[in-house]
């Protein structure tokens, strides 16, 4: 039934739209009609060209003013900061050339509209024009080039060190694990092979074998310590995902058969950025909206919402199956000595396997 | 060479030949009745690529909802009425293929290099009309195939546009990737195959068929986009073409090329050794000049459609030339700007980083020239120049965000997500669709004999118009609020809820922008029987096409191919009387062809 009625009424647009041009063409019977654009044509379309450029720079302004406050909150790490800087940079100079160039085209577009009897500029050349159009952006993108060329060797070269923590992330249809190197810093080899072993308990496929592997602690909930370098080695065991944690400004893929490496170092702890105005502007709204939601559902008999709170995420960031959308993991960034807390009362994987 | 190859077909085909239905109609080796097949295929395609769209909308918009329409369109993929999340992915899957590459791949280029090639160089028809009629059937044969995938019991290919293993390569892992994902193959690799043939026949074509006087350097820019885009496709389709044969050794004859160390429901594969990466390398090394292959052609359509609408040469030809050129060369040493974070050693993300943002240069080179085309011109702002304006506007938005998703560092956060969405449906998607819709306008006189009715063409452009924009740009700011792109909902857990009323906007935009399509629809089938009739050159224009009678006949010309004596862009020049002087005048006594 809907879509009888869909259907008839698109065909009902249709059949107006095509009666509206035929009483516009023949309320101006004595036109020539031969379907090429007129004076008029051009003139109408010429100042709906102006319109338009409006319409741009409104639309532009209109999503920044309703929209500017679902954009991600100040960066979480250390780099993001580096990060964000060249983000807001090459934004500045996109709206600049955006904001000059759409206003040239739509402005030309309007000004020179078609009128008969006029005649064009013969003009087909000027190689100091075409000089000056290829060298500002060589200029520009030289500069974007190197800044951003510097922050990604900055960002992508990871030094093992003493001081940092290895953490393994491991993906699987549809969920994240997490394994924490323990006191020895050193992961045990693991491979998907034993994931059979002790019936299931082997989460991750840790290789009994490699005593480096007995401190191991592998968790559903991954904690970091703020202020301390992580480093990230990614795997995982079915089909490609990507680790995706957008307050980090951080991502890497995860692929079988090999192993990834990201690394960051966290600056802000959970609490801490919930302080942070940003973050409760856009909790605060989220709320809004999940105690109308809430409304919705008590009057047809369901639960309500829980209030949200905000936590960092780990998100799929690469199509992976039916529940892609909804493949994440918790991330809590707390200070040392809450970390030292929690790691101790996690089992390691030889408590795991006794 | 060219004059010789004219006089020969001259001698062959200038005459009327003896035709039956089938050999007109239906395997026709006449160029301008297979430009006609294409494109009516591709449009065909186009409406079920574009409905598949407003359905995934309609469950972004509002998620988990049921809708009579699912019910009745998708069946028992929707259960009462709610979309199943792996229907949701192959609908995104199954609109990205249809769309690149049968819409704007072949409906596109199919459609006008057929057309215009042979009359815009002066030629009979191409150098094999038995390849060219091959070529179609297959491209025919292949859109068949993949219509038919969407009929398979587990549903068709739901990895994504970009298939990528092991996702693609088990069915353990998704439904889609069972029997779907093998039809999905098969159809592209007789894609490939008929892109291949109509490339090779493109390539020869312009090479060798041009008329006395036609050298290079007076090709339409057209011509020259056509031509360079059919050199970027058979360099890079045939390493998809062996992409695709190692999956499917993957997939049905237990080779290890993509696939190693796999644990999947409850079982260990026996696959060892290869790596997914190896086949993103592979599929981007086509799918990034694939880009190219779609907004090429549409930039020289654009080209042509400005200059004559605006009554003035195209600015600067021999710098679109060369920017035709440069983007065509760079178009092969960026892939990588895909993988940046694939687990691909960083430095070679460097060399890509470097690379990819060069390209913005050409093509900041083609952007102002087109502005300083219109500048003191006497636009003529016809449906198809409205489209071709349009076409800059959103290259210009759409390409400007490259510079971000380009740079390997930014990518870091962006990649993957409705950022990448909105930049790439903007700088190709729309793009390509406006060189589309501006060539059908341009050219319907030409295949059809008959005019579009200009006022339905204007409300079709502003329509979609304003809700491309309408739908593409607040899009940004869903992917810069750290939303993935292929998720079925973002409502799954509370961190995005906030997002719900941007995608009921860009939904409403998207439904409103499919309907100004049926607008298009009923003009092009209305018109194509019932439309005004034209005149032999309804724009004014110089190129070599509008010499031709309208009444089409094998061999396009009676009695001699016109010669060439002028560039195609002699607009309002100095001492002529018309404001336009056709290729095949010869200069006046002291006239210079160019006048710089």
């Amino acid at each position: 039934m809907n879509i009888f009625l869909i259907l008839s009424v698109l065909v009902l647009i249709a059949i107006s739209i095509w009666q509206i041009t035929k009483i516009f063409e023949l309320s101006q019977a004595k036109k020539v009609n031969t379907q090429v654009a007129d004076d008029d044509d051009n003139n109408l379309n010429g100042k709906l060209m102006f319109a338009f450029l409006i319409f741009i720079y409104g639309i532009t302004i209109f999503s920044f003013w309703s929209y500017g406050d679902v954009l991600l909150p100040n960066s979480a790490s250390e780099h993001g900061v580096d990060y964000d800087n060249l983000m807001w940079i090459s934004f500045a100079i996109i709206f600049f050339v955006q904001t000059i160039t759409q206003a040239l085209l739509h402005y030309f577009s309007y000004k020179y509209r078609g009128e008969k009897g006029k005649k064009a500029l013969f003009y087909a050349d000027n190689d100091k024009l075409e000089m000056i159009w290829t060298i500002i952006p060589v200029i520009t993108l030289a500069g974007l080039i190197l800044y951003g060329l510097y922050t990604w060797t900055d960002i992508m070269t990871v030094e093992e060190n003493d001081e940092a923590l290895v953490v393994e992330l491991y993906a699987q249809q549809f969920n994240w694990k997490a394994r924490y190197a323990g006191e020895d810093g050193v992961l045990g080899d693991a491979n998907v092979r034993f994931l059979q072993d002790f019936e299931g308990r082997n989460l991750v496929g840790i290789d009994a074998t490699d005593p480096n592997g007995f401190d191991d602690v592998v968790v559903q909930e991954l904690h970091l310590p703020v202020g301390r370098e992580v480093i990230f080695k990614m795997r995982s065991q079915d089909v490609l995902h990507s680790a995706y944690m957008p307050h980090f400004r951080a991502q890497m893929n995860c692929v079988p058969g090999m192993i990834t490496e990201f690394a960051f170092t966290p600056n802000k702890t959970t609490e801490e950025m919930r302080q942070d105005p940003d973050v409760t502007a856009k909790v605060k709204k989220i709320n809004k909206i999940r105690v109308e939601k809430s409304k919705e559902l008590v009057a047809s008999g369901d639960m309500a919402l829980d209030p949200y709170e905000f936590d960092f995420l780990l998100l799929c960031n690469k199509i992976c199956g039916a529940s892609h959308y909804n493949m994440q993991m918790k991330i809590i960034v707390e200070t040392e000595q809450e970390f030292e807390e929690w790691m101790n009362s996690q089992q390691t994987f030889a408590e795991v396997i006794q | 060479m060219s004059t010789a190859a004219a006089v020969h077909t001259e001698e062959d085909h200038g005459h009327h030949h003896k035709e039956t239905f089938v050999t007109k109609y239906i395997f026709s080796q006449d160029h301008k009745m297979i430009s006609k097949q294409y494109l009516i295929t591709g449009l065909f395609m186009g409406i079920i690529g574009i409905a598949m769209s407003l359905l995934f909308r309609l469950q972004l918009a509002w998620p988990e909802q049921p809708f009579g329409i699912f019910e009745v369109l998708l069946g028992k993929w929707a259960p009462d009425g709610v979309m199943d999340p792996n229907v949701y992915l192959a609908l995104v899957t199954i609109h990205g293929t249809i769309m690149v590459f049968f819409v704007l791949t072949a409906g596109l280029s199919g459609t006008f290099s057929n057309l215009l090639i042979p009359l815009q160089i002066g030629a009979r028809d191409m150098a094999s009309g038995l390849l060219n009629m091959i070529s179609f059937w297959l491209f025919f044969l292949s859109s068949v195939i993949m219509v038919m995938s969407l009929f398979v019991e587990a549903g068709p290919a739901a990895a994504g546009w970009t298939i990528y293993p092991p996702l693609s390569a088990l069915p353990q892992a998704q439904p889609g990737s069972g029997t779907g994902m093998t039809l999905w193959l098969v159809s592209m690799a007789i894609f490939i195959a008929s892109s291949l043939l109509g490339s090779l026949n493109y390539i020869v074509t312009v090479i060798n068929l041009r008329t006395k006087g036609m050298s290079m350097t007076r090709l339409p820019l057209t011509i020259w986009a056509f031509f360079v885009t059919a050199i970027i496709g058979v360099v890079s389709f045939p390493v998809l073409l062996s992409a695709a044969l190692l999956l499917i050794m993957d997939r049905s004859f237990g080779t290890s090329f993509f696939l190693s160390d796999i644990f999947i429901q409850g079982e260990v594969l026996h696959y060892q050794g290869g790596s997914p990466v190896l086949y993103e390398h592979l599929f981007w090394f086509l799918g990034h000049p694939e880009v190219y292959i779609v907004l090429l052609p549409a930039l020289g359509i654009t080209s042509e459609i400005i200059a004559t609408n605006a009554r003035k040469p195209i600015f600067g030809y021999r710098a679109m030339v060369a920017s035709i050129l440069a983007i065509a060369f760079l178009s092969t040493i960026v892939w990588g700007h895909h993988m940046f974070i694939s687990g691909m050693n960083p430095f070679l993300g460097s060399v890509f980083t470097f690379t990819t943002l060069l390209i913005a240069i050409p093509s900041a080179v083609k952007a102002f020239n087109y502005i300083t085309t219109l500048w003191k011109g006497n636009l003529q702002l016809n449906p198809a120049m409205l489209f071709s304006i349009g076409l800059v506007s959103t290259f210009i938005t759409g390409g400007l965000t490259g510079i971000i998703l380009g740079d390997s560092t930014l990518d870091i956060n962006v990649h993957d997500t409705y950022f990448v969405v909105a930049h790439f449906h903007l700088v190709m998607g729309i793009s390509a669709l406006y060189g589309l819709f501006a060539g059908v306008y341009h050219w319907f006189p030409k295949m059809f004999g008959r005019m579009l009715n200009k006022n339905l063409g204007y409300v079709h452009f502003w329509v979609t118009a304003v809700c491309a924009y309408g739908v593409f740009f607040p899009m940004h700011f869903i992917g810069m609020a750290g939303l993935p792109r292929r998720y079925y909902t973002n409502t799954a857990f509370p961190y995005f809820d906030d997002l719900a009323d941007i995608n009921v906007l860009i939904t409403v935009f998207a439904l409103i922008a499919g309907a100004a399509q049926i607008v298009f629809l009923y003009n092009f089938i209305h018109s194509m029987f019932y439309g005004k009739k034209t005149v032999q050159n309804p724009w004014r224009s110089n190129t070599l096409e509008w010499t031709a009678p309208i009444e089409h006949f094998h061999g396009n010309w009676e009695g001699e191919i016109p010669h060439v004596h002028r560039w195609a862009y002699d607009y309002s020049k100095l001492g002529h009387e018309e404001d336009f002087v056709p290729q095949h005048i010869p200069l006046k006594k002291g006239e210079e062809e160019l006048q710089h």
